[in-house]
């Protein structure tokens, strides 16, 4: 089973983000990154996928020099190949990044392309639709059970109150929900042997952006509240305030 | 943690990854296992199957072929959330597979290595309970007799010696007299199971409460005389070369308890309120908080650069001794402050503090207690150059 894997390199959850000067990026520095929490369950699937059926798990990420670290990380969990397609900068849309990684899924022909729903960073869950209308092969998104015989697949996929079962054939597009599976950790020695391993750069094809990010700002602090007596008097208060000051009512 | 300290990219991985995993697969459980004072088998095993035993052990003896620098990182990380768990990979590596690795033979590492690497443990039996600091001063004895040694004695607070996982221990004997009439001591292992070695549990400890300590005792037991490690009257050579080592990862264990300490009185103080203001912004708790991280800052930096040098094969007495002597006291500060910060929930088991307050006591003891330490510096200083007591 040749399985091709997509991860995207995001700030630890736990980090402080700042808005960098010209207020269109984040400040990077002191920031913790890590692999999208979702593209590790994706890795993990992948790692299982081959597992029980055999054949090669490619990882590949999009980005600048600095994401050879996923990589490793993705190497220390199992994979057997590791890609990167070399940016000049950190400045592209989606679309970029989605005809990048359909321009090298086309090189390498996988039978099924794993990721996660989204990225943690900006959120913009385009990735497995967008890949899948490039490539011209169905994708399933946010799945959290996966059953493959053959060339059937069998998704599950969480919904309001219940769960949609849907059925499809390989060669597929699969991202990842949470629940999908435990992620493994990297042993001990496979990280000491992962730095060893060779990462294959592949440049970047030129894509003309289609959207811009105008301006980042961080959320409005949380204004201290009013505290309000719990007298008869002061309801006529309360709604004065509702009405004039929230505008709720 | 806001600097990398120079370390590689694989270096930074692998903190990582024994972060993830000592949050999620141990720190859930660290109080429940201090309050029963059980050793924890199943976390035991995770931590095999992670590469956590056979740390520096190399690959062909089924280790993680670690440096001594990443091995440090595990054991800060593991402190970091539960010196138990910290205590059996540091004791295990550094005390067990250490000497069988430094000094065994072949035969010996070809036996041993491959199972403490996968899940079983080795103490290192070196105090007795009439000598603690002067372990020169054993009376544990171990007389030839044909083919075989004959021991006997008894071994105290031996880590991970008394375990069901144990497999048998490295003991430290008093074989014979030298010309000028010191003791001569030797290294000999013995396995658990033979005839005339039995452990017994050592219960209600202060601290450590999940990892497993252990009393040996030696009636007339007989090891092959193969079972010697490295000569005859290297005993105490090989102990002093395997504690350099091993002072390290208790300076991590200082370390990695100081960083929890300050983690946990960080966070309290930033979300506590007293006087209508967080606790954080007032400069009695500021400061104590800034101290703790001074402390951290310059602990991490020199111990780091210690395991470089020991990566290195250079001479580290004085460093390591310094190393686990400054880390511990700073583990001791930090869970001092850590309390004191908590207030009145510092003293209940509900918080972190308290197991802190707990667990850095023995570092200031074990592996040497601080006064030990302060006389090998002073010892490498040249204080005692023209005067000699010790």
């Amino acid at each position: 089973m040749n399985i091709l894997v997509c991860i995207s390199r995001v700030p630890d959850t736990a980090s402080r983000i700042i808005v960098a000067s010209g207020g269109k990026t984040i400040d990077n520095t002191g920031i913790k990154f890590v692999v999208n929490p979702y593209d590790e369950i994706a890795i993990e699937e992948g790692l299982r996928l081959r597992e029980k059926n055999g054949g090669t798990v490619t990882c590949v990420v999009l980005g600048t020099e600095v994401s050879k670290d996923i990589l490793r990380t993705a190497l220390a969990m199992g994979v057997d190949k590791a890609v990167i397609i070399k940016t000049a900068d950190d400045n592209y849309d989606s679309y970029f990044t989605a005809e990048n990684l359909a321009n090298y899924a086309k090189t390498l022909n996988p039978d099924i392309i794993l990721l996660g729903k989204q990225s943690v960073d900006y959120d913009s869950l385009q990735m497995p639709s967008t890949l899948g209308e490039l490539l011209n092969m169905p994708s399933v998104s946010v799945v959290t059970k996966l059953t493959i015989e053959g060339t059937n697949v069998t998704a599950e996929r969480e919904v309001e109150g219940g769960k949609e079962v849907i059925s499809s054939t390989l060669p597929c597009i699969i991202s990842a929900q949470k629940g999908l599976n435990d992620p493994r950790y990297p042993k001990l020695p496979d990280i000491m042997k992962a730095k060893s391993k060779p990462i294959e750069e592949v440049a970047a094809i030129e894509v003309a952006a289609r959207v811009e990010i105008v301006g980042l700002e961080m959320p409005s602090k949380k204004r201290i509240g009013k505290l309000v007596t719990d007298s008869e008097v002061d309801i006529a208060e309360i709604v004065k305030l509702l009405h004039e000051e929230a505008k709720v009512i | 943690m806001s600097l990398n300290h120079n370390l590689s990219e694989e270096q930074i991985l692998l903190r990582n990854t024994v972060r993830d995993f000592a949050e999620n697969e141990i720190k859930p459980f660290a109080k429940e296992i201090d309050a029963k004072e059980e050793f924890n088998y199943e976390i035991t095993q995770k931590m095999a199957d992670m590469g956590f035993l056979g740390a520096f052990s190399p690959e062909e003896y089924g280790g993680s072929a670690l440096d001594y620098l990443s091995y440090i990182l595990v054991v800060e990380e593991l402190s970091r959330v539960d010196g138990s768990q910290a205590a059996t990979i540091a004791a295990h590596n550094s005390l067990g597979v250490g000497p069988l690795l430094y000094f065994g033979n072949e035969e010996q590492k070809q036996k041993y290595l491959p199972q403490l690497a996968a899940g079983k443990l080795w103490g290192f039996g070196l105090t007795e309970p009439e000598s603690g600091s002067d372990a020169g001063n054993a009376a544990t004895t171990a007389s030839l007799e044909g083919d075989e040694w004959v021991i006997n004695g008894a071994k105290i607070f031996i880590t991970n010696a008394g375990t069901d996982v144990s497999i048998g221990s490295t003991v430290m004997a008093h074989t014979g007299t030298r010309e000028d009439g010191t003791k001569e001591m030797s290294c000999i292992i013995v396995e658990n199971g033979t005839k005339g070695f039995t452990t017994r549990v050592m219960k209600d400890k202060m601290m450590w409460r999940g990892s497993n300590t252990a009393e040996l005792f030696f009636e007339d037991v007989r090891v092959p005389k193969s079972n010697l490690l490295g000569n005859q009257g290297d005993g105490f050579k090989q102990m002093l070369k395997t504690l350099d080592k091993g002072r390290l990862s208790i300076a991590a264990m200082g370390l990695g308890l100081a960083q929890g300490a300050f983690e946990s009185a960080l966070k309290y103080a930033k979300d506590r309120k007293a006087f209508g203001h967080q606790l954080s912004t007032y400069q009695s708790t500021a400061f104590k908080l800034a101290d703790i991280d001074m402390g951290i800052e310059l602990a991490r930096e020199y111990l780091y650069e210690t395991c470089r040098m020991a990566d290195r094969g250079e001479k580290i007495t004085k460093r390591s001794a310094i190393a686990k002597l400054y880390c511990s006291e700073l583990a001791h500060m930090a869970a001092n402050h850590c309390v004191q910060i908590h207030g009145g929930y510092g003293l209940m088991k509900e918080y972190d503090a308290e197991r802190f307050y707990r667990d850095q006591k023995l570092l200031e003891i074990g592996e040497g207690t601080s006064e030990i330490q302060r006389l090998v510096i002073s010892r490498a200083i040249g204080c005692y150059d023209q005067e000699k007591f010790y």
